[in-house]
């Protein structure tokens, strides 16, 4: 039944091939177009839903037109699914899923390609999550690419969607490039391309410069995708212009596969080969703190609601990778669950801000002030999200934060607990103040000004002119989402199950084993103390405590005019992040330079240290 | 293995970075994300070669002549498909800008920033 890993991939694009084939004739109709693409989107869900629960007890790999490897040498080309790699496509599928349901009354006219591309899109992350082959990933990885930049640029007659589609598409590509130079360079030293033998081949060698060398230039690549700074330019811009069906996907699940990528090449490809755990943990350590705190500085000051989101977007990327920084299984699990709840809710949270466009035609919080007051059932799911992205348990956010901190609490690192407070505290009071402000009209109302008013009609055209109502296909998803947020916190045995998956996903080893000579290895199930896996105190804790203080600060934010203290902080154009928003020029040379920068850093920082 | 293309690798690399860094016209910036691409084709096929090696194709000379590494032209092959596309893409955005906005400049497509 391995059969269903390629399915999986090769169902979405053929439908997109049908769909633009048939353009001509579903261009009139456009309710087969969207029950088309919510078919496929829901069937590849099942598809990776089967696929996930096989891999729980033991990873299945299938080779492509037969070719098996012969003697331990990888001849053709695998998918390899675990329960990390599958569930994570199968996160992608839903949120595509939500997206098609939304976007079935959200666009008045929607072009055939909008389909085709949502689906090429959905084929490229599934790919991209189950590939065993490291050319392929890249392939992948450039398929995904190209769909969201066309997404990105959905409405080419305005200035901003196109500017973003642009930054996207060349920090990306050059992201890709980098890619490539280290499949190369890592190809010249093994010549194999599939990650299991590469990684055989690299542990047999240790580690010399040309490894090092391709591990920074794969990563650093994977580091674009990531948004990590100062990688991260181009997020914001493509997320602030995309169709909000087309954001749930960007921010909820794929900036989460870059992080995947980097997490895939280390434990598959890289680990044994180039030891250093310890250098290896710094560098991502120290990239993903920051990320974590300047994310969140940007996210408080924003006013435009999509880029706040894209802002805790890259805040919270920068706490997936602390999870992976620390190089254990109950970082990475911790990371897993996270990205789960994450993307749950921040696609929760861009539905209901396109709802918000959709009824009052606007995304700058400053002109929305108070105007949401009778849109309550969206308001009700805003704030029960962005509770949640402030780690409120039961949503599944404050498992994957907890278990994160301890990780790194285990490892040494117990400060790291305390940047995830203040970066947790800082978006879920950003997105707290929008959901007061917007939806019940909590603070002192803004003053009116000529910049604001021209800003709120900047966002307009996504859909023609503010509705009298919702309809339930934009409602419904948006409460589903919600609501899974705290259903998978709850599922049964969740921890244990996570954790098993990540020690094997962690166990080059076992990899190795299952891709080369076929062997079936179940998965270590009684490794864990209990204490380890269960609901803790400390967990419980640190999520109560960074959702009351992400309240408290988003009341101060609120009411900041009567305190004169907070003015300096809080009255725009003033306070801490005015002189680093500067960096953010929107102009792509920039960011091409960053990434330079960033590429030295981060190579130094690894070629001085590993030798 | 000679260093020679290597060094090439390196220079073509960072002639792209540096253009892209630098430009002021979009049509320039795509161009120099082309150049960026083309290091990776000879950094492929710099490690596929072999000094005094034939094609490989081995329809008509003996099966154990030595032969250049194929496979690194199958991947340059891909990333050639690859760029098709993305450099397609890119052009029909600018040729979006200039018809919408008049520029081609990416300082003044700027519409959204800090």
């Amino acid at each position: 039944m391995d059969q269903l890993l390629p399915l999986a991939a090769v169902v979405p694009l053929l439908v997109a091939a049908g769909i633009s084939a048939a353009s001509r004739f579903l261009r009139r109709r456009r309710r087969i177009l969207d029950a088309i693409g919510i078919a496929t989107a829901v069937a590849v869900t099942v598809m990776l839903i089967v696929i996930m629960t096989r891999a729980a007890h033991g990873d299945s790999v299938y080779w492509f037109a037969g070719f098996r490897p012969s003697r331990g040498v990888a001849i053709g080309i695998d998918f390899a699914a675990g329960p990390l790699s599958a569930g994570l496509a199968c996160l992608a599928a839903a949120l595509v899923s939500a997206a098609m349901i939304f976007s079935w009354r959200y666009f008045e006219q929607v072009a055939t390609y909008y389909h085709a591309l949502m689906l090429t899109f959905l084929a490229g992350m599934v790919g991209y999550c189950l590939t065993g082959d490291i050319f392929d990933l890249f392939v992948w990885f450039e398929l995904m690419g190209v769909s969201a930049y066309v997404l990105t640029a959905y409405r080419p007659e305005e200035r901003g969607p196109l500017q973003g589609a642009l930054n996207f598409a060349i920090t990306n590509s050059v992201g890709a490039y980098l890619i490539l130079s280290g499949i190369a360079l890592s190809y010249g030293r093994t010549g194999a391309l599939n990650m299991a033998q590469i990684g055989r081949d690299m542990a047999r060698h240790g580690p010399d410069r040309l490894v090092v060398v391709a591990f920074v230039l794969i990563i650093s690549g994977l580091l674009i995708k990531g948004a990590i700074v100062p990688f991260h330019f181009w997020l914001a811009d493509a997320h602030a212009v995309a169709p909000t069906p087309v954001c749930v996907l960007f921010s909820g699940v794929m900036v989460e596969l870059g992080l995947y990528g980097i997490a895939r090449v280390y434990w598959s490809v890289f680990g044994y080969g180039l030891g250093h755990r310890q250098t290896v943990t710094s560098v991502f350590l120290a990239l993903g703190m920051l990320t974590a705190i300047a994310g969140a500085l940007f996210c408080f000051r924003e006013r435009h609601l999509k880029r706040l989101l894209a802002f805790s977007t890259i805040s919270h990327a920068g706490m997936f990778l602390t999870g992976i920084a620390v190089l254990t299984p109950l970082g990475l699990a911790g990371a897993a669950v996270y990205v789960a709840g994450h993307a749950l809710l921040k696609a929760a949270l861009f539905l209901g801000t396109g709802i918000v466009l959709h009824r009052l035609g606007s995304v700058n919080e400053t002109w929305l002030h108070g105007r949401g007051r009778h849109l309550r059932v969206t308001g009700i799911i805003f704030t029960l999200a962005a509770l949640g992205l402030a780690d409120l348990p039961p949503f599944a956010t404050y498992l994957g934060k907890g278990w994160i901190e301890s990780a790194a609490a285990t490892r040494g690192f117990p400060w790291v607990t305390a940047v995830f407070i203040i970066s947790s505290v800082l978006v879920g009071a950003a997105v707290l103040r929008v959901a007061g402000g917007v939806f019940y009209g909590l603070g002192d109302p803004p003053s009116e000004s000529p910049q604001v008013a021209a800003e709120s009609s900047e966002e307009t055209s996504e859909t023609q002119a503010a509705k009298q109502r919702t309809p339930l296909s934009m409602i419904a998803p948006a409460a589903v989402l919600v609501v899974a947020g705290i259903v998978v916190a709850l599922l049964p045995d969740l921890g244990p199950v996570l954790q098993a998956s990540a020690v094997r996903f962690q166990d080059q080893a076992a990899y190795n084993a299952t891709v080369l000579s076929g062997a079936h290895i179940p998965h270590p199930r009684a490794l864990f103390p209990p204490e380890d896996t269960g609901v803790k105190a400390a967990d419980l804790a640190s999520g109560f405590g960074s959702a009351a203080g992400a309240l408290l600060l988003a009341f101060l934010a609120l009411y900041w005019k009567r305190l004169p203290v907070l003015r300096r902080g809080f009255e725009p154009g003033t306070g801490l992040v005015q002189p680093i928003r500067r960096f953010q020029s929107g102009i792509v040379n920039d960011y091409v330079a960053w990434i330079v920068f960033g590429l030295a850093c981060v190579g130094g920082a690894l070629a001085f240290t590993i030798r | 293995m000679q260093v020679f293309p290597f060094i090439v690798v390196a220079w073509v690399l960072a002639v792209g970075l540096y253009g892209i860094v630098t430009s002021r016209h979009l049509i320039h910036q795509i161009v120099c994300l082309i150049v960026v691409q083309s290091s990776t084709y000879v950094l492929l096929l710099g490690i596929g070669y072999r000094r005094g090696a034939v094609a490989p194709y081995f329809s008509d000379i003996p099966v154990h002549t030595p032969a250049v590494d194929p496979v690194v032209q199958a991947l340059a092959l891909t990333d050639v498909v690859v760029e098709a596309a993305v450099t397609a893409l890119l052009l029909s955005f600018a040729i979006q800008a200039h018809k919408r906005f008049g520029t081609l400049d990416p300082h003044e497509l700027v519409q959204l920033k800090g």
